[in-house]
């Protein structure tokens, strides 16, 4: 067997006393759709900061396609194919909804410094192919009505849907979507499960879901892992999880068990 | 395209200020010399603009970057003798002081530009103080006594002509896939940086870039005060420049433009009233920041929704 998309092997981390994630192993392959949930602080968003650059793990090993991540800035990791969604939206809110798509789009249109100041033919074809793309990506997603539209104006749906196409915008292998179900009513999550899947069928890329939501992640992951305080404590399919002992403890407390 | 036709405006712009600056013999010496700190102003404001609004970096380091070219043109008019009277010296020494500028500016910025918001201010800060020192201490500069002597080659076409250069790189920078990185920097580091954008990297062109212009502008400036006291070059200089910029409205290039306008002007005005010049000027500020707190010319087309 090749090597898979994304290891972690015995990924930890510490800052000062806390360990937050301790000895995560964890892999995805290519086209897996794989869900990550724990209790509030369990170290989810730690994880996606360690596999997205943010962090540096303090022992153990993260591996892309086989190579060794440890050590390699976020922006670099995101163009060997690692993109995300934050918790928490993070829009660049002073640019239009196309501008966002742009952004992210810099890191295949290979324009440069002196070619923005000189604005050349070369630069109008790759600027019209840029905003071409952008302008596709934007329709698949239903966005692009509002294209010219400040990307915080829009409705909080349409923020975590914009977010999602701006990280496919960076064309990734590995997408990681931190928490994308969170203030969402109930038909916005169906939407939402819709969209991951047909995000992942589509573009052909794995997925990696935290999420608090129980149904959303039940209903789309082929597999789970679960975390509390930084430790995996399950891994399965979504039956198994549903049942295991371990993690109705934690999120129930041992007496339900 | 927002831009369409850029370069257009630009050869436009150059256009103007050569044929102005064929009728300056007729104008009033007075006004001429303002006209031109005009020009000087536009262009430390439209290029501190890119650093400190749409990159949303705080630098307080232009004067620095000002003396810097300055200091350095001047000193190569002085060293030349008689070539300095040919047509092209001049844009030539200018464009020197700029890149030295430049240079200096990514030595400090490469190593700065990894610290965030306020410790860049104070770093800035303490580089233009480091510059101005060592003006006055260079004796081949004049050191406190200041460079004295300098040929008046800086003319009103030269001066707007680099102002539209100026106005031009920025904005064609900014307008542009690549220069959307400098906003996607403002808004947001970490979501720029996990969408590809080499943050750091960013930074630094916009601050080297910025350096640039300054230089140019204080080569102009010293070609047209005729005099560089190191003096001139402190840190109410930067902070009058970082005035102008927030007072356009950080990252919108006409109000900025606006603003290096107004507050060059202003304090000729109140000339009249010398001794309470900087308080009305003081409270000027005060007032147009409470009333426009987002520039002077912010309007609806860019307001940010309640969050």
């Amino acid at each position: 067997m090749s090597a898979p998309l994304l290891e972690l092997e015995k990924a930890t981390i510490r800052f000062g006393g806390l360990t937050a994630v301790s000895e995560l192993s964890l892999s995805i392959g290519e086209n897996e759709l794989i869900g990550l949930i724990g209790p509030n602080g369990a170290g989810k968003t730690t994880a996606f900061n360690m596999i997205t650059g943010v962090y540096r793990p303090t022992s153990g090993h993260i591996r892309l396609a086989g190579k060794d991540t440890l050590g390699i800035k976020p922006n670099k990791l995101a163009a060997a194919g690692i993109a995300r969604t934050f918790q928490n939206i993070r829009l660049f809110g002073s640019l239009s909804v196309l501008d966002n798509i742009r952004v992210a789009a810099r890191l295949h249109n290979g324009e440069g410094y002196f070619s923005a100041l000189w604005r050349g033919k070369g630069w109008k074809k790759s600027e019209a192919e840029t905003e071409k793309n952008a302008l596709e990506l934007l329709e698949i997603f239903d966005l692009a009505n509002q294209r010219d539209e400040l990307a915080t104006s829009l409705p909080y749906g349409d923020q975590r849907r914009l977010e999602i196409v701006r990280a496919l915008a960076t064309k990734p292998k590995l997408l990681l979507l931190d928490e994308p179900a969170a203030g969402m009513n109930p038909s916005e999550k169906d939407d939402l499960m819709r969209l991951i899947r047909f995000v992942q069928e589509r573009y052909q890329l794995s997925v990696l879901l935290v999420e608090h939501d129980m149904k959303v992640v039940m209903g789309i992951c082929q597999r789970i892992a679960v975390l509390e305080y930084g430790i995996k404590i399950a891994e399965g399919t979504p039956k198994e999880i549903q049942c295991h002992p371990k993690v109705i403890e934690a999120y129930l407390g041992a007496a339900a068990v | 395209m927002p831009l369409s036709g850029a370069k257009r405006w630009l050869l436009l712009g150059i256009a103007i200020a050569i044929l102005a600056s064929y009728f300056t013999p007729h104008f009033n010496r007075y006004y001429l010399g303002i006209v031109i700190d005009v020009g000087i102003a536009i262009i430390l404001a439209t290029s501190l603009n890119l650093i400190n609004g749409h990159t949303g970096q705080f630098s307080l380091g232009h004067a620095g970057f000002m003396a810097v070219g300055g200091y350095f043109s001047a000193w190569l008019t002085l060293s030349a003798g008689a070539t300095a009277n040919s047509l092209w010296f001049f844009p030539l020494v200018l464009i020197a002081g700029g890149l030295l500028s430049a240079f200096v500016g990514l030595c400090v910025g490469i190593p700065s530009l990894r610290l965030r918001g306020d410790y860049l201010a104070i770093v800035t800060l303490g580089f233009g103080e480091i510059i101005r020192v060592v003006a006055q201490n260079t004796e081949a500069v004049g050191a406190a006594s200041g460079l004295k002597g300098i040929p008046k080659l800086t003319t009103l076409g030269w001066t707007f002509g680099f102002a539209a250069i100026t106005i031009y790189a920025i904005t064609a920078l900014v307008n542009s896939t690549y220069g959307r990185g400098f906003i996607a920097v403002h808004d947001d580091e970490i979501a720029a940086e996990s969408n590809g954008v080499n943050t750091t990297r960013t930074k630094v062109t916009a601050f080297v870039t910025g350096a640039f212009f300054a230089g140019i502008a204080g080569g102009l400036w010293a070609h047209h005060k005729q005099f560089l006291s190191p003096t001139g070059f402190d840190w109410i200089k930067s902070i009058e420049i970082v005035v102008m910029v927030i007072l356009g409205g950080m990252g919108r290039t006409v109000g900025v433009i606006a603003a290096a306008i107004i507050l060059t002007v202003l304090p000729e005005f109140l000339r009249d009233f010398s001794e309470y010049r900087m308080i009305i000027y003081a409270l000027l500020i005060i007032v147009l920041m409470l009333l426009r707190p987002a520039g002077l010319f912010s309007f609806n087309f860019k307001r940010r929704s309640q969050s």
